[in-house]
């Protein structure tokens, strides 16, 4: 599929800013399964240093910037278009049992596990929680081998977690999503990622986009998407397969990746450090366009 | 007599109780002195440490802050070739762990070889992922190491812990020889001791080294959490030793990719930032988003090289044990050496089999967390079930966090307590810096001794115990080592860029603003119980509840109960106002200390030991309640906060700290004349209901208008006195006057642009309106309108006075407030 997306923040505040620190992630990443162009990123006011396109630690690119004008008004506009494809399927759902890569990670002694060690342990937005471990263990039941247990485990949160946009914010703790079974794809994403973890498996968290359809017989509205998230789990010897607990899917050439990090603080979209600035108001458009 | 446990190393006495050689020296000089001179010279110990304020901070003590630091006058001697070993072993161990750094912060050559476990890096809190894959400024991770050491039964040194985030103690070390230094003076020429000095002045000429810009004079700053951390005195004790500038995350700023300080004068670029901050605090940007200690930006400014930060962001990677087991595999590989001091034995429970050791032997071991050094150790032999449950629970759940060593037994060394010498275990701290020479050590360094004779008690956040000096005792027959004190002899002077930042400025001008408060109340509260007492001795109960009233119209808080029982009035109100009530006089020290806190490295001594008296004053006036007693120490007390005034008055240059120091004295002074004149004119129907006598004597002018007028007090002649005659130190005229002055210098230290200021121009109409006030017209009595003129004047002046502290915050002070990560709510499928 070919998209164009487009993804527009706006900071509105009380009081003027005099001076504002910020990092971006809204360059798409390149994967096996996506190749993009026509990358324009805006930021008005213009910024006095802008360091764009270095690569975090975890290899995704990163915007800098600082703006040292006073100012009331901050808009970052990303956009770009991409193409993606099916992403392999795993090819048979048998494999190893799920313990053997457990141990395996433990051991971390492999050089081709280096690129999983990152994701193993808990990060900021997944502390440790046995609420995961308890939640987590019926669809680990021994021997059961590890892609039948991680496809179990996506379909469960599915089905047990209701979406719903207003129980959660960015600053809830994981472990009132797991009490309340509430959230969005940050949320399930988390909850997934804190159950594989827990079990002593390596998961990061993807940060992108997807593909929307709009109701039958209804124009799509102008900047009425959004962003997603999900997760990806690796299976040793044969890579990183992607799970999104939102849709009960694996990720595939309806979703657009653009980061990944061990939780969301990792890659958020946009954050930033500012002076002044008192209250303030920001809008976020998304537009996600098939281009065919 | 002194019998140390024989079942350990004991420093002083060898095994078959002799003393060991290198001790004789000093225990002759030291058997001269008289037991009464000992005690004598104990006591000058513990007023030198008082006085100096020499305090350690306890998370959670019931003292609050500023707990005395513990020293022992008796220092620990080490003869010069046992240091030598130490030294060399202690300069191979800080090369090591940085070589460990740049692996595990760049190619990680160490994890592939399988030297080191890659859990230990990837569950490691303090890895900071940011600071990954790029070289700090001067290519270096790490600067400033200390490690502590124990010695077994044995003999042998071992390393017990490794600190290499921001190691605490080179200042203590320091204060602690300056004090033990002024007890055992003879003992000290004597024995031959290493001088401490030349290690400072290294550790001073490597930080200036690191300057990325190409200047002989670096902006060099101390970056400290605040005086709410542990270590806060030696923060500010350093920086003030080394010439650094000590500054807090709000001080600094990043533009245009660089560190700058907000100083009064604009923005002063910054190159080296000692950091006191742990690594994670250091910047809301990249590393924790909820610190507000930090500095946006800081972290691109080092990864861009226009900033050396010390150690660099990230050392704190081995501040834990983790590595220790590690590390002989590590020195063999990368120096084909083995340890000059090996660790202690121990076992990090992320690997399989160390941990099943730890969990079948936790008895014989300590429990340690294995990334960090903020939670104090457990001892597996002292752990009751639950206890015990509780850590083998601890370690199931998150094996990697936990590191358990093997400690059978720590030296034992003299401890001067009662009168006699007892015998205590001790950790010894050590330090190291980083030069172009290669690693010094500080031959010296802080011996910590647990209060009974605990194992392991002896830990600097227990604070239980006390501290020691470290003399290393010089080989005086050689030739090398008198070359090295005779080099060492010169003290290079160092004159530090100490630029004043805006929140110093904002936190003097506070201080000096709170002083004249404390005055002023303890003015008021003398006067009240003078007067209220006096009342009561002629049974005059009617005139002491007058009285009160009227002291509560000038601005002091009355206890509205005691306005019931007249007779109570006095004790009601020492009790308020000593014991801590609500805005009462020991509240405002309290304040005033606490402004003072944040100023610790820029108050003199002197001043630091007024500010002690101060608080010991208001106490002591608390436990004596007695009549006529209170009035005493009331008067005692004024002298007290008088002589702060007078130091800086006599001792503080008359740069802009001055400056803003008297203003914050001149401002507050103005504004309480104004309320106590117009509370003494509130309500009153005539000439005489005005407590003229009050006033004159709340502003020490009683003696000025008898001189003047012979006569009982006219108002028109106590107005002109207390607002108008700019001659006398008390009145409104004056402290404009002063303000004015200092406006104008403020500017030009600022820079002036032709324009004047708008704090100016604000002291321009007041001086203008005092000058021309006239007093006889004010004290005229309208019939229907009171004393109208004088209160709107009045009230006019109170509101422009706060205008005042308005307009220099704007201009001077400013600071914004910094929004911690702004994230959008995100819209999220």
């Amino acid at each position: 599929m070919r998209y164009r997306v487009r993804h527009l923040t706006t900071y509105e505040y009380g009081e003027p800013v005099m001076l504002s620190h910020h990092a971006a992630h809204m360059r798409p990443r390149q994967v096996h399964n996506q190749t993009y162009d026509k990358v324009r990123l805006s930021i008005r006011p213009l910024p006095a240093v802008l360091r764009d396109g270095q690569l975090d630690y975890f290899g995704n690119p990163t915007t800098f910037f600082t703006i040292q004008d006073s100012h009331s008004k901050l808009e970052i506009e990303a956009s770009f278009e991409v193409e993606t494809s099916a992403s392999f399927g795993l090819a048979n759902l048998d494999g190893p049992p799920w313990e053997s890569v457990r141990d395996e990670l433990a051991r971390g002694t492999q050089p081709n596990l280096e690129q999983a060690m990152d994701f193993l342990f808990p990060s900021p937005q997944v502390p440790l929680l046995a609420q995961a471990r308890d939640y987590a263990a019926p669809s680990f039941s021994p021997g059961r081998p590890l892609a039948q247990a991680v496809l179990e485990l996506n379909s469960r949160i599915f089905n047990d977690f209701a979406f719903d946009p207003v129980a959660t914010s960015v600053g809830t703790p994981l472990a009132t999503v797991f009490a309340e079974k509430r959230g969005v794809c940050q949320d399930f994403a988390h909850a997934g990622i804190a159950c594989l973890r827990a079990m002593g498996l390596a998961a990061r968290y993807v940060s992108g986009y997807i593909r929307t359809i709009a109701p039958p017989g209804k124009e799509k509205l102008v900047g009425a998407d959004a962003s997603h998230a999900w997760l990806s789990v690796f299976i040793p010897g044969w890579g990183w397969l992607d799970l999104d607990p939102t849709n009960n899917t694996t990720a595939g050439e309806d979703h657009v990746v653009v980061a990944w990090g061990r939780d969301y603080d990792d890659v958020s979209p946009i954050k930033g450090v500012v002076l002044g600035g008192g209250e303030h108001v920001v809008h976020v458009a998304v537009d996600v366009t098939e281009l065919g | 007599m002194y019998a140390p446990p024989v079942d350990a190393h004991d420093e002083m006495l060898a095994a078959n109780g002799q003393v060991r050689p290198h001790w004789r020296a000093f225990l002759d000089s030291f058997a001269r002195l008289s037991p009464e001179d000992l005690v004598q010279r104990w006591e000058l110990g513990q007023n030198l440490l008082r006085d100096n304020g020499v305090t350690y901070n306890v998370h959670g003590d019931p003292e609050g802050l500023d707990r005395p630091w513990t020293l022992d006058p008796l220092p620990l001697l080490l003869p010069a070739p046992e240091w030598d070993g130490i030294a060399r072993g202690i300069a191979q161990r800080a090369g090591l762990l940085n070589d460990v750094l740049a692996d595990l912060y760049g190619s990680r050559t160490l994890i592939g070889l399988g030297l080191i476990p890659p859990a230990l890096l990837h569950a490691n809190p303090a890895f900071l992922r940011p600071c990954h894959g790029w070289m700090p400024a001067g290519g270096h991770h790490l600067h400033i190491y200390a490690a502590d050491l124990v010695r077994g039964t044995d003999g042998q040194w071992r390393v017990l812990a490794d600190r290499t985030e921001s190691p605490a103690g080179a200042g203590y070390a320091l204060e602690n020889r300056t004090i033990v230094n002024r007890i055992l003076p003879e003992q000290f020429r004597s024995t031959h001791v290493e001088r401490l000095a030349p290690f400072f002045e290294a550790m001073r000429r490597s930080l200036n080294a690191l300057s990325p810009r190409r200047t002989d004079t670096p902006t060099v700053v101390l970056l400290t959490p605040g005086p709410y951390n542990e270590t806060f005195f030696e923060h500010a004790f350093l920086a003030r030793h080394l010439g650094l500038t000590l500054a807090q995350g709000e001080d600094l700023t990043v533009r245009d990719g660089n560190v700058y300080m907000k100083t009064l004068t604009g923005l002063q670029q910054v190159d080296v930032v000692v950091r006191r901050t742990n690594g994670e605090w250091c910047d809301p940007l990249e590393l924790r988003g909820d610190s507000t200690l930090g500095v946006a930006g800081l972290v691109q400014s080092a990864r861009a090289g226009n900033v050396a930060v010390v150690n660099a962001l990230g050392s704190g990677l081995l501040d834990g044990g983790a590595i220790q087991s590690f590390l002989p595999g590590i020195a063999r590989h990368l120096l084909g050496e083995s340890l000059m001091i090996p660790s202690v034995p121990s076992w990090w429970c992320g690997n399989d089999q160390d941990r099943a050791f730890v969990t079948a032997n936790l008895d014989q071991l300590v429990l340690r967390p294995a990334f960090h050094n903020r939670v104090r150790p457990r001892l597996g032999s002292l752990l009751d079930d639950t206890e015990r449950q509780a850590a083998l629970d601890d370690i199931a759940q998150r094996p990697t966090d936990w590191v358990a060593q093997q400690v059978d037994s720590l030296s034992t060394v003299p401890v001067w307590n009662d009168g006699r010498f007892e015998p205590r275990s001790m950790v010894l701290r050590v330090f190291a810096v980083s030069t172009e020479n290669g690693w010094q050590v500080m031959p010296g360094g802080l011996a910590r001794v647990s209060s009974r004779t605990d194992l392991l008690t002896a830990r600097l956040q227990t604070g239980g115990g006390g501290s020691k000096d470290l003399w290393i005792l010089a080989d005086n027959t050689s030739p090398q080592a008198l070359q090295t004190r005779g080099r060492a002899a010169p003290v290079k002077l160092v004159r530090g860029n100490r630029d004043l930042p805006s929140r110093v400025a904002d936190n003097i001008f506070w201080l000096g603003r709170y002083i004249e408060r404390c005055e002023n109340q303890t003015r008021l509260l003398r006067a009240a119980i003078a007067r209220i007492e006096e009342a009561l001795d002629q049974n005059d109960p009617a005139r002491a509840v007058f009285t009160a009233r009227i002291m509560a119209r000038l601005g002091l808080h009355i206890p509205r109960t005691a306005l019931e029982a007249p007779e109570t009035l006095p004790g009601a109100l020492a009790a308020h106002h000593l014991g801590g009530g609500e805005d009462g006089l020991a509240q405002q020290v309290e304040r005033l200390l606490r402004a003072a806190l944040n100023l610790r490295d820029r108050l003199s001594v002197d001043t630091w030991r007024a500010l002690q008296r101060l608080r010991d004053d208001v106490r002591r006036l608390h436990q004596t309640n007695l009549r006529g007693d209170t009035q005493t120490r009331l008067h005692d007390l004024i002298l007290t906060v008088e002589s702060l005034s007078g130091l800086s008055m006599e001792n503080m240059t008359r740069g802009p700290l001055w400056l803003f120091m008297d203003s914050g004295r001149r401002v507050e002074r103005a504004i309480t004349i104004v309320d106590t004149l117009a509370g003494a004119l509130t309500d009153a129907d005539s000439e005489d209901a005005v407590p003229m006598d009050l006033l004159l004597e709340l502003w020490d002018s009683a003696m000025t208008y008898r001189s003047r007028y012979l006569s009982s007090p006219r108002l028109a002649a106590v107005l002109d006195l207390l607002l108008c005659d700019e001659s006398n130190p008390r009145s409104l005229g004056f402290q404009l006057a002063a303000l004015e002055d200092h406006m104008d210098n403020l500017a030009r230290i600022a820079g002036e642009n032709g324009f004047l200021r708008p704090e100016q121009r604000l002291m321009t109409v007041l001086c203008g309106t005092v000058r021309t006030t006239d007093a006889v017209v004010l004290a005229r009595y309208d019939r229907d309108a009171g004393y109208m003129d004088a209160e709107r004047l009045l009230e006019n002046f109170r509101s422009r006075l706060w205008e005042v502290t308005d307009l220099l915050s704007r201009e001077y002070f400013s600071h914004a407030q910094w929004r911690l990560p702004v994230r959008p709510p995100e819209l999220l499928a």
